[in-house]
């Protein structure tokens, strides 16, 4: 695995992931598609993950509730301690002695009779000034809800940062377990690229989008109720003036967000394919140079790249143009607050305190509508990537196994098919009615040209896919009456693709056998001719392999699987064209090494050597996927059919050239 | 970060001269809507003038609309700019990758240069953007609005004094927890994606040693790890909204206290008060804005870090300042003294080697895992300079010629066959890319793969897709030597080429190839002793180091390696 990915995962509270998707190492199919193609359905799906927390998510909506409306009643009590200060300013003014019904009557007197309406809303002793206790008493008030607001927002988050962290932490064990039941098949006809993007770029969009949207979208519902309430409460009338503003804003945010959607689309799509060419040119890098491609390379880059600038531009501009229109909406209600509040406040139908807790609250009020607009396009993505998952969730699985009765190590190892019929695709008939026994101890040559579909009876006998017809047994029991794992555990295998996962070679050679102790690995490491080599290295068995490493060549991988082999310690091996890219030095030394490893065994081994084929008991001829021969060297060379031309034109050719 | 951002946003000063004067003019009008609200306050609502009201408000209405205009056209070019920022450093990045030499390819590793070029571009690209929008709105606002609450009232400012370094506090804590959870979070998600790649390109195995559950384990723990790291990140985050709303809405209560002392008193108008009151939180809402901004900053830090590194590693190999002009041919390559080895490594891989390679023969190379046959080969089209000693060809030191015109003459055939998306002829045609459809079929026949080209429904148009997965490995390996074949070289490289290829398809092809490029230089390498059996001579290599040279009939008598190299494949009569 290499570098670091930069993947879409882990960061908090990030605004929505847009253009590229993911990333991960994988670029191209590591974007989040645009456009989910059944969004109710998978949402559903989706809300269902959290069932294991719905307790949480109760406590949470209850937290955010009580929170949001602290922080709801806040401004309103503000508003009352300005009314306080109001009225203490305006008592001042007048003189002290006289009632303030005088003061009113004076002012009426005196034709001032907006004026006298306003002092008479007021409650307030003349020439007393501001009432400090009261003011006081208020904004302790004030403080203590909002106190609570920001310990219950808090609480709030931090549980939810649970809550949607172990829903993601699921999904990938779901999604993993899921990989483990499919059959091969599934991974043969799949890009493991898009397999392995499903598990961690669309699962690390859906897990950023989860945290980012639930308590959003739990706070932006609760505060639009509380601000509305305490809007309506306040002032009916500039209510129904800043609701007057929602539609207005509906309608410019999808206005705007279908346009964007398009270019976002767009910009993904372009993303995609500017992806896809980085990482084909960086893969095919010598190829390029070599050829004198690079000046191509970097004109297609440069075209695809430019694209994806025009598309993300746009995309940007758009969705940017929200916030301005949203600010102007709100501004035009600001505008209308001041303007019709002044007058009420003149009126005396109002209070100061109260215009001004209107505005906050106004203010409150556009901003989780914009956030719910955002909020929208996130949980779109996210809905995409859920769909994906979901999808691959949703896969046929292998048929269901018998109980698994521990691993098989006493078999003799005589393997048995009889009429045995597969195809890959259903019109394509492949392998029909073979028959074949194999003693135990015998071994089975499998040759034919390239591409004749050699690892077929492989992927049969290891159940990697299932037999249409017929049987195979093992010991005379019947593959299918064994669970998979039981049956596979009779068998070694080495196969052409060294496989060895990042982790030291002491591990790697003990896979197959995870009580082995360090005698056996070491005596394994000797009978596949590697321990020298292993020696050789700065930290010996100890050595971190690495999917890259350059420190172990191929051919060194390839003793190290033959060592894997060696310690597992089956009856019936495998041996899938195991020392084609073994260099022909060690080879000599290996063959050996497999000569002692397939005495008292049974082998199944896809041959190049000729060796190997001669001394086979049974050869099995294929072609164009089928086997069309089978017998004896001496048999088939008698034959004169495909065998002996095959025979003739691998073996005899190079010798005569050569002499 | 702050170096990227000056090297690639330079060319943009105008755009963003006018982003920056747009968001002031922006702030300015912002700012200046409170102070009318104040004096509709002091001059209408409490004088209860509601023309005066009236006017102030239309006056408002107009400066929202020159908010609402200056901040579109903001947008306009700061999305612009902000794009064209990433596209372009994606360009440098696209380009210096490619004018990098094997080494530092594998340096950095396919993968991790790819999500440079995509993920850690979009990273800091997003901060630019939003940079060019709250960034530095953010700070004229700040300022703009400590000066309107100045004006306001200079005692009562004195709040601010303590409110912002509070905010600075949390923050600053904050983020300096948070940097190494991020990257922690970062190696996490590697893991993830490391274990679950592993899982599925060694499906096989997994399922053939029964270790499935293993594996589930091993992926749990991975995803355990990275769950609980997130949480730790995301549990901090939690924190830092509710903080600074506490300071936040605190701050507004001390004001109005210790504002109402100063109206009380009469030093303040009360319509002031309230326009104070509105600035702080403009101030703070600023303070904010930057914050939700600083939260992508440690990640963008760590990328443009990534970024950077790509930039500024100079390839290893490059073009001479004054290239030779390129011999005419024949295409003779001799190595002088070589030796090589890799960076930092302690052992050379090859060591004196001298050897010349004739115009128009075969060269064959054999020799065990390690004993350097691919090294040297990689040396012929400058993959890897040598360390010691020299390389020429028609004479001329390869370190000389213009990598291109070294390159012209060179057909490679790797050992990975890899072909690039698209159709077999726009593979075919990737060393000449005005190569006739004849000239096509005449290397596929030649590379035997006509036969099987011709079975596609669409025949040469037939799609590859990436890396010629749609095909398999023998008729990728055939594919690339028609490749290289159409592309007519002097000197043919061929890198462990036939390995994927059945014996008989391996001798056919051979048979044609030694009618077909007669003329040219052949280099091979192979494992398979009857592929270099037949060549002008066999070149054995041990350790490093030429053992024998010769060909077949003198190795066997005079090489002990090439005999058990031999003796291994073959039968001692097969041999002979």
């Amino acid at each position: 695995m290499s570098g670091p990915t930069g993947g879409a995962a882990g960061g908090a509270r990030r605004p929505p992931p847009r253009g590229f998707g993911g990333g991960g190492p994988f670029g191209g199919p590591g974007l989040p598609p645009e456009k989910p193609k059944d969004f109710r359905g998978t949402f559903g799906r989706l809300a269902r993950t959290l069932r294991p927390e719905l307790g949480l998510i109760l406590i949470v909506v209850v937290f955010a509730i009580v929170s949001v409306a602290c922080s709801a009643v806040g401004p309103k009590l503000l508003g009352g301690a300005t009314d306080i200060l109001f009225e203490g300013v305006v008592s001042q003014q007048l003189p002290p002695g006289v009632t303030q019904q005088q003061a009113v009557d004076d002012l009426r007197a005196a034709g001032q009779t907006e004026q006298a309406d306003m002092l008479a809303s007021m409650t307030l002793t003349p020439g007393a000034g501001v009432d400090f206790t009261a003011l006081r008493n208020v904004l302790l008030l004030v403080a203590t809800v909002y106190l609570l607001s920001s310990a219950f927002s808090w609480a709030q988050a931090y549980i939810m940062a649970g809550v949607s962290q172990r829903t993601v932490y699921r999904m990938r064990r779901d999604v993993d377990d899921k990989l483990s039941r499919m059959p091969l098949r599934y991974f043969d006809s799949h890009s493991r690229g898009d397999t392995l993007s499903r598990v961690t770029n669309d699962i690390d969009n859906i897990a950023n989008s989860l945290q980012q949207t639930m308590t959003q979208l739990i706070t932006a519902v609760c505060t639009i109720v509380a601000v509305l309430a305490m809007m309506l409460w306040i002032s009916p009338l500039l209510a129904v003036i800043s609701l007057l503003t929602v539609p207005l804003s509906i309608v410019v945010t999808i206005f705007v967000a279908k346009r964007s959607q398009i270019q976002f689309a767009a910009q993904w799509a372009q993303t995609g394919a500017l992806n896809g060419h980085v990482e084909e040119m960086h893969t095919g890098h010598s190829i390029v140079k070599a050829f004198g491609r690079q000046h191509e390379a970097i004109e297609r880059f440069d075209l695809e790249n430019e694209r994806l600038f025009q598309a993300s531009y746009r995309a940007q501009f758009l969705s940017g143009t929200i916030q301005p229109a949203m600010g102007f909406i709100a501004n035009v209600n600001y505008v209308l607050i001041c303007v019709i509040g002044g007058i009420q406040v003149a009126n005396g139908q109002m209070s100061l305190g109260d215009v001004q807790a209107f505005v906050q609250y106004s203010r409150q009020f556009a901003m989780p509508i914009t956030q719910t607009a955002s909020i929208a396009n996130v949980i779109q993505s996210a809905v995409a990537s859920a769909e994906r998952v979901f999808e691959l969730l949703d896969e046929a699985e292998e048929t269901p196994d018998v109980a698994y009765a521990g691993i098989r190590r006493a078999v003799a190892g005589r393997v048995e098919l009889q009429d045995v019929s597969f195809r890959y695709l259903p019109d394509v008939p492949l392998i029909e009615d073979l028959d074949l026994v194999v003693e135990p101890g015998e071994t089975v040559a499998i040759v034919g040209p390239t591409g004749a579909g050699k690892t077929t009876l492989v992927n049969l006998l290891m159940r990697f896919y299932e037999i249409d017809e017929g049987a195979i047994r093992i010991d005379g029991i019947d593959s299918r009456q064994m669970s998979r794992d039981e049956l596979r555990s009779t068998f070694g295998m080495v196969l052409q693709d060294t496989w060895l996962f990042h982790g030291t070679i002491r591990e790697n050679i003990a896979y197959g056998r995870d009580d082995a102790t360090e005698e056996e690995i070491v005596a394994a490491a000797q009978a596949a001719h590697v321990d020298h080599f292993v020696r050789t290295l700065p930290d010996g068995y100890d050595t971190v392999l690495d999917d890259d490493a350059t420190s172990v060549s191929q051919g060194e991988k390839q003793l190290l699987t033959i060592a894997r082999a060696f310690l597992a310690d089956r009856r019936i091996l495998i041996l899938d064209e195991a020392t084609s890219s073994v260099d022909t030095r060690t080879e000599v030394l290996i063959q050996r090494a497999m000569a002692r490893l397939m005495v008292g065994r049974t082998s199944f081994v896809i041959a190049h050597r000729l060796s190997t084929i001669r001394d086979a008991h049974t050869i099995l001829v294929m072609d164009h996927g089928r086997i069309i021969e089978q017998g004896t060297h001496e048999a088939l060379l008698a034959r004169r059919g495909f065998y002996f031309d095959l025979y003739d034109s691998q073996f005899a050719e190079p010798l005569l050239e050569a002499s | 970060m702050i170096a990227l951002l000056r090297t690639y946003l330079r060319p943009y000063r105008r755009a963003l001269a006018l982003v920056v004067g747009l968001l002031v003019v922006q702030a300015l009008a912002t700012l200046y809507l409170p102070e009318l609200n104040g004096d509709i306050i002091d001059n209408g609502v409490a004088k209860g003038d509601t023309a005066y009201i009236l006017s102030t408000g239309a006056l408002m209405l107009g400066i929202s609309l020159v908010v609402v205009v200056a901040s579109i056209v903001a947008v306009y070019w700061g999305s612009k700019t902000g794009m064209a920022f990433g596209r372009d450093v994606r360009s440098a990045i696209f380009r210096t990758v490619e004018s990098f030499s094997r080494a530092e390819l594998e340096r950095f590793g396919t993968a991790s240069l790819i999500t440079r070029n995509t993920n850690d571009v979009q990273q800091v690209q997003m901060v630019v953007l939003m940079g060019l929008n709250m960034m530095i709105i953010a700070p004229i606002l700040a300022v703009g609005g400590v000066v309107m609450a100045l004006r306001q009232d200079v005692p009562l400012a004195g709040i601010l004094v303590v409110i912002l370094p509070i905010m600075a506090v949390i923050v600053g804590t904050l983020m300096y927890r948070a940097l190494p959870m991020f990257q922690a979070v970062q190696r996490k998600i590697d893991r993830v994606n490391q274990v679950t790649r592993e899982a599925l390109s060694g499906i096989r195995v997994i399922r053939a040693f029964v270790r499935t559950r293993h594996e589930e384990e091993r992926f749990d723990v991975a995803n355990r790890d990275l769950t609980a790291s997130t949480l730790q990140v995301n549990r901090l985050f939690a924190l830092m909204i509710p903080l600074l709303m506490l300071v936040f809405n605190l701050s507004t209560v001390a004001i109005l206290w210790f504002g109402s002392i100063r109206v009380d008193s009469g030093e303040m108008p009360i319509g002031n008060l309230i326009a104070f009151l509105q600035y702080v939180m403009q101030i703070l809402m600023a303070v904010m804005m930057a914050v939700f901004m600083f939260v992508m900053v440690p990640r963008a830090v760590v990328s443009s870090g990534r970024i950077q590194e790509v930039l500024r590693t100079e390839p290893s190999i490059g073009d001479p300042a004054t290239p030779a002009t390129p011999p005419p041919g024949p295409g003779a390559l001799e190595f002088r003294d070589v030796e090589f080895r890799y960076p930092g490594a302690q052992d050379a891989v090859l060591r004196d080697i001298s050897l010349r390679i004739e115009a128009g023969r075969t060269t064959a190379i054999v020799g065990s895992t390690g004993s350097g046959k691919s090294t040297l080969i990689n040396l012929i089209p400058r993959f890897y300079d040598v360390t010691e000693g020299g390389l020429s060809i028609d004479g001329t030191d390869v370190r000389e010629l213009r990598r291109d015109d070294l390159w012209a003459r060179i057909g490679l055939i790797p050992q990975k066959a890899f072909l690039f998306s698209g159709t077999i002829a726009s593979n075919l045609r990737f060393g000449r890319a005005d190569a006739t459809e004849d000239e096509l079929w005449e290397a596929l026949r030649i590379a035997q793969a006509d036969g099987f080209v011709r079975d596609l429904a669409d025949g040469l148009d037939s799609p590859v897709t990436q890396g010629g997965a749609n095909l398999s490995g023998g008729q990728r390996q055939r594919l690339a030597i028609a490749r290289a074949l159409v592309k007519r070289p002097e000197i043919f490289v061929f890198d462990d080429s036939f390995s994927a290829l059945d014996f008989k398809t391996d001798s056919l092809l051979r048979a044609a190839l030694a009618r077909e490029i007669a003329a040219a230089t052949v280099v091979i390498v192979a494992q398979r002793v009857g592929t270099i059996m037949g060549a002008d001579r066999i070149v054995v290599l041990d350790g490093g180091t030429i053992v024998g040279s010769g060909t077949h009939h003198e190795l066997m008598a005079s090489c002990e390696t090439y005999r058990e190299i031999v003796y291994s494949q073959l039968s001692e009569e097969e041999a002979a």
